[in-house]
């Protein structure tokens, strides 16, 4: 094979392309966030998760520690079983509790621990049990307006 | 009067079907020239350096500008909603996902498949492929499978230059002009864009693209009437098919990838 200057710029072309795939990959994709860190799986029944998706965070005090790996509906007791990987550095006391909570007003929905007092941790394939379920905005509504309408009415002035 | 109608449309779609098989026919014998490709790599890297590196201007130039518009745009919507902060998001999922693939490939088929298909077509009107064919070459071997492939592998290349190039024209009026925090515009670029779901699903797109407009570019100048006028009305149809077949397989495309 002959070599000849459009070697040179075809190979500044790949590179040029490689370059920008890096750029995408890495700075708006942020490739390297990608956690490759070993977790331990965790379950919990939730009565309604909301809506949270795979992938979204779980935190606790704010940070994440792991990601939702899973979601599926239990047929027996009709909860949702929400599967996360939590990463293994962090432990926490068998009894935490789980909250599906939703960051800002209108942001996404993630899993909130609280650490409880135990002295045993959770390991892999264990259950949490208290969890608490998202906060539905109908549910509110509606729980609101029946409050409302089972008060006595307001005695007439006269 | 009847029979001859029905014998019309009888001959119709015979041609039609012909054009079809003849056209299976040709992109097989293509996909079938790739290793001969891989041996004579040299080719291939000429029709690159032709294809490539000449499209990159336009492509950076565009890509510069549909950043800097989507940068606008994206921010007065936003504003409204009072989620500025999410400009980089908006910027960057619209430029992989869509746009860039898909303005890349039909600025390349204006800008490269018009000139394989004029010089393709040139090349037959001056019976050029017949004198090939005569020395016994193939011109499908010699002549249209190193542009095919060029065409394919330069097209990511240019799509991904042109989503990066966007992007930071984005950047360019949305934190340096107007004024969106720097932090949050790749903050929310970073936590919405998925490496694989987003970025590849792009480059996926965009080689189907390359593969969509190179073909439709060299059979549009081998089919070509080897005229002046047939030239150029091969040159013509280039432009119409190839940026339909775009439009239409990125709609079949992005219904197949981004449904859940």
């Amino acid at each position: 094979m002959q070599r000849s200057n459009n070697d040179i710029w075809v190979g500044l072309l790949v590179l040029i392309g490689a370059a920008a795939l890096l750029f995408l990959a890495l700075q708006s994709a942020n490739l390297l966030s990608l956690s490759f860190q070993k977790t331990y799986n965790v379950s919990a029944m939730f009565d309604n998760i909301g809506g949270l998706k795979k992938q979204a965070a779980v935190k606790s005090a704010g940070v994440v520690v792991g990601r939702v790996k899973d979601i599926n509906f239990d047929g027996n007791s009709y909860q949702a079983r929400v599967v996360m990987a939590i990463e293994v550095q962090h432990q926490f006391p068998k009894d935490s509790s789980l909250k599906i909570l939703t960051s800002g007003l209108l942001g996404e929905q993630y899993i909130g621990i609280e650490a409880g007092a135990e002295e045993k941790v959770l390991a892999e394939g264990d259950k949490v049990q208290d969890t608490q379920s998202a906060v539905v905005l109908e549910n509110l509504i509606s729980k609101f307006l029946y409050n409302k309408a089972a008060e006595p009415a307001a005695p007439e002035s006269k | 009067m009847i029979f001859k109608g029905l014998a019309r449309i009888g001959w119709s779609t015979r041609v039609w079907l012909a054009d079809i098989g003849h056209a299976a026919r040709l992109f097989v014998r293509l996909l079938s020239f790739a290793p001969d490709c891989v041996r004579r790599f040299g080719l291939v890297r000429d029709q690159m350096h032709f294809l490539g590196n000449y499209s990159l201007a336009i492509i950076s130039v565009s890509g510069l500008f549909v950043g800097f518009v989507l940068g606008l745009q994206g921010y007065y919507t936003l504003q409204r909603y009072g989620s500025a902060s999410a400009l980089g998001l908006l910027v960057a999922l619209s430029l992989v996902r869509e746009l860039g693939p898909v303005v890349s490939a039909l600025l390349f088929a204006g800008r490269a498949g018009t000139s394989l298909t004029a010089e393709i077509g040139l090349m037959k009107a001056g019976e050029q492929l017949s004198a090939m064919e005569m020395m016994a070459i193939d011109p499908v071997r010699r002549i249209l499978a190193p542009r095919f492939w060029a065409g394919v592998l330069v097209m990511p290349i240019l799509a991904a230059v042109f989503s990066a190039v966007g992007i930071l024209g984005g950047w360019v009026v949305g934190v340096l002009m107007i004024g969106v925090d720097s932090g949050s515009f790749w903050g929310q670029m970073q936590s919405g864009v998925d490496v694989w779901q987003d970025v590849g699903n792009g480059v996926i797109k965009s080689l189907v693209f390359g593969i969509t407009v190179s073909f439709v570019a060299l059979r549009q100048g081998f089919e070509a009437q080897p005229t002046p006028e047939g030239v150029a009305r091969a040159t013509t149809r280039t432009v119409v098919m190839a940026s339909l077949s775009v439009l239409a397989l990125d709609f079949v495309l992005t219904a197949l990838m981004f449904s859940i």
